[in-house]
């Protein structure tokens, strides 16, 4: 129905243009309960179970600011090297959309309760880019909205829309960077790294699940382009819909060369919100957004200012973890890796995850090998981020640990992974539901070792003759026979027990 | 001075879901006009060393603990919904929006 978009070349498109970009990222705090009211902040769960009359918007319900969050929201603008406002408010959105039924979202608007700050950004080359962060917010999530029929004609009236509310009221924090300028050719990159950034910042502060496939982080990506040489910055678009660190990448990119081209072909861009397609990487035109002043807003009645002592700030400040970078700076030493194997650890994004893994107890060196090997295979194969996998560093940790207690060998820890990221449960709890213990029983073991060593007899005599590694065939046919379940070394001791014997 | 416009009521109007008739646009802009004065007439008193006051109580810092309570139950939260469907509420398609 839409007409495909034309398209620059991308390197025409840097030759002629410098892109300016605008990130706004939305994080959903993991607090227990929603911003205004106790409701439990829970992802999932029955449709419209966790709500009351303060996040339903019945009349007469009063909010009142849930501490936690508060503390959270300076936490994440400290550590984004922000001011912390001395006195600041709540303030009214007004607008009529049925996924916020008070029919306004409270929010900040002039007075953000942190601003003026920055974050230093690694790109994969080691390039330093400082982005700045114009503002840190505090506001509310809005329903969930399922839409019924109509996913193809356009038969309005059996067209409707189902509203779940549990979402609704959970606190966000809205990170909106400063203009990123001069970055050039790398802007998607730019784009990337920050969100990528941000994202482990806030999983090492634990105020966030920072899951962009379940929404608890998504990032809207302004773009626009000037012509070369010029000082005034060109007419911008909103992407959303941008669900993952690859699509901020992609949608970046496509905008870049979307806009280039209408520029280059004499039109001027639309000011306008897009949608991002995940399937063919492409953008299409959303509804022209309403101005600032149409939000009408006001300051919020029902809720009394923020004003966080010095001595609060400086108490939260305190409770910074230390920052990704720095860790990573940290384990680069500690586990004696070069610059380049440091790289890769960051690159497959498993740096954190592995540190993450060792302060769970694993030894370094096997915390590395799982997620650098075997999960970032699981990732690709499943095209998502190392990160995003349904598996924990503590989880990863346990079964290092079972592996090492002789409890599980290589090859089924490996399968109790599976069955972790395939939604079975705790590494234990897989252990016992599919039944993966190490056959640790000597008898049981005994008798596979005979068998096999019958089933061969002209191997048993080469091992008995000193060709001890004629040894490996039967290890081989007991763990089949085990199917997998025996700990290797322990079967070759026997075997050779048992032919020296 | 305030003088709003037929067309500014009737985009007011519109923002705020009102259906307003070509002579109540009249009518509210007159009267518009009015609240509108009456308020410049308190910034006239009210100078720079007086910030403009949202909240009458002089509070700041209320905050509720981070601690679940128990809310409503989903037949309760959809007792006075129009329209309900599979535990949620059901409502007109919203025009002009794309999913």
């Amino acid at each position: 129905m839409t007409a495909v978009a034309e398209l620059m070349d991308y390197a025409e498109v840097v030759e002629r243009f410098d892109p300016v970009l605008g990130l706004e990222v939305h994080v959903e705090l993991s607090t227990r309960t929603k911003m205004f009211c106790g409701c439990a902040n829970l992802f999932g769960g029955k449709p419209n179970t966790h709500v009351c009359p303060t996040c339903l918007g019945l009349p007469g319900a009063l909010p009142v600011m849930n501490g936690r969050a508060v503390e959270s929201a300076i936490r994440i603008g400290l550590a984004l090297n922000c001011e912390i406002a001395e006195w600041c408010r709540f303030a009214r959105k007004n607008y009529f959309y049925p996924d916020m039924p008070k029919n306004f979202q409270t929010s900040q608007y002039d007075e953000p309760i942190a601003f003026d700050g920055h974050l230093d950004v690694v790109l994969d080359d080691g390039e330093v880019v400082r982005v700045g962060i114009e503002r840190a917010h505090m506001e509310e999530d809005t329903g969930k909205s399922l839409h019924v029929g109509g996913a193809t004609g356009r038969i309005h009236g059996a067209e409707h829309s189902l509203l779940d509310y549990n979402r609704a009221g959970v606190p966000l924090i809205e990170i909106v960077t400063k203009p990123i300028t001069g970055t050039g050719e790398r802007a998607p990159e730019v784009a990337r790294a920050y969100v990528t950034a941000l994202r482990d910042l806030l999983r090492a502060m634990d105020v966030s699940d920072v899951r962009m496939d379940q929404g608890s982080l998504r990032c809207d990506a302004n773009v626009s382009l000037m012509r070369k040489g010029a000082s005034e910055f060109g007419t911008r678009t909103e992407t959303k819909n941008v669900n993952s660190l690859r699509s901020v990448e992609r949608a970046v990119r496509y905008e870049m060369t979307r806009q280039a081209a209408v520029l280059a072909g004499g039109g001027t861009v639309k000011q306008e919100t897009r949608h991002f397609q995940e399937a063919d990487g492409t953008t299409s035109s959303g509804r022209t957004k309403e101005t600032a002043e149409d939000y009408r807003y006001f300051p919020e009645p029902d809720l009394v200012p923020v004003a966080p002592s010095r001595e609060w700030v400086e108490q939260l400040r305190a409770t910074l973890p230390e920052l990704p970078w720095e860790r990573r700076k940290r384990i680069q030493q500690e586990w004696n890796l070069t610059d380049e194997e440091l790289r890769d650890l960051i690159n497959t994004g498993a740096a954190d995850l592995v540190a993450a893994t060792v302060d769970a107890g694993a030894e370094p060196g096997e915390a590395r090998s799982w997620w650098v090997q075997y999960l970032t295979q699981q990732a690709n194969a499943r095209e998502v981020e190392l990160a995003d996998l349904p598996i924990t560093p503590a989880q990863v940790a346990r079964v290092i640990e079972l592996v090492k207690s002789g409890e599980l060998t290589n090859k089924l820890a490996r399968e109790v992974v599976q069955g972790v990221l395939a939604g079975e449960g705790g590494p234990d709890e897989v252990v016992d539901r599919r039944g993966l213990k190490v056959v640790s029983d000597d008898s049981a073991l005994l008798a596979a070792v005979d068998e096999a060593l019958a089933a061969q007899p002209d191997v048993a005599e080469k091992i008995r003759g000193g060709k001890v590694q004629a040894a490996g065939a039967i290890v081989g046919a007991v763990m089949k026979a085990t199917k997998g379940q025996a700990d290797a070394k322990r079967v070759r001791e026997l075997i050779l027990e048992r032919v020296g014997g | 001075m305030p003088n709003i416009s037929r067309d500014e009521v009737a985009h007011l109007a519109k923002l705020a879901r009102l259906a307003v008739t070509e002579e109540e646009l009249d009518v509210f802009a007159g009267q518009l006009d009015q609240i509108l004065d009456a308020v410049a007439a308190v910034g006239e008193v009210a100078k720079d060393d007086i910030p403009p006051t949202s909240h009458a109580v002089p509070l700041t810092n209320v905050f509720r603990a981070d601690e679940v309570r128990p809310g409503l139950t989903q037949q309760q939260a959809l007792a006075g919904a129009p329209a309900a469907e599979e535990g949620r509420f059901r409502v007109p398609r919203i025009l002009g929006e794309e999913q």
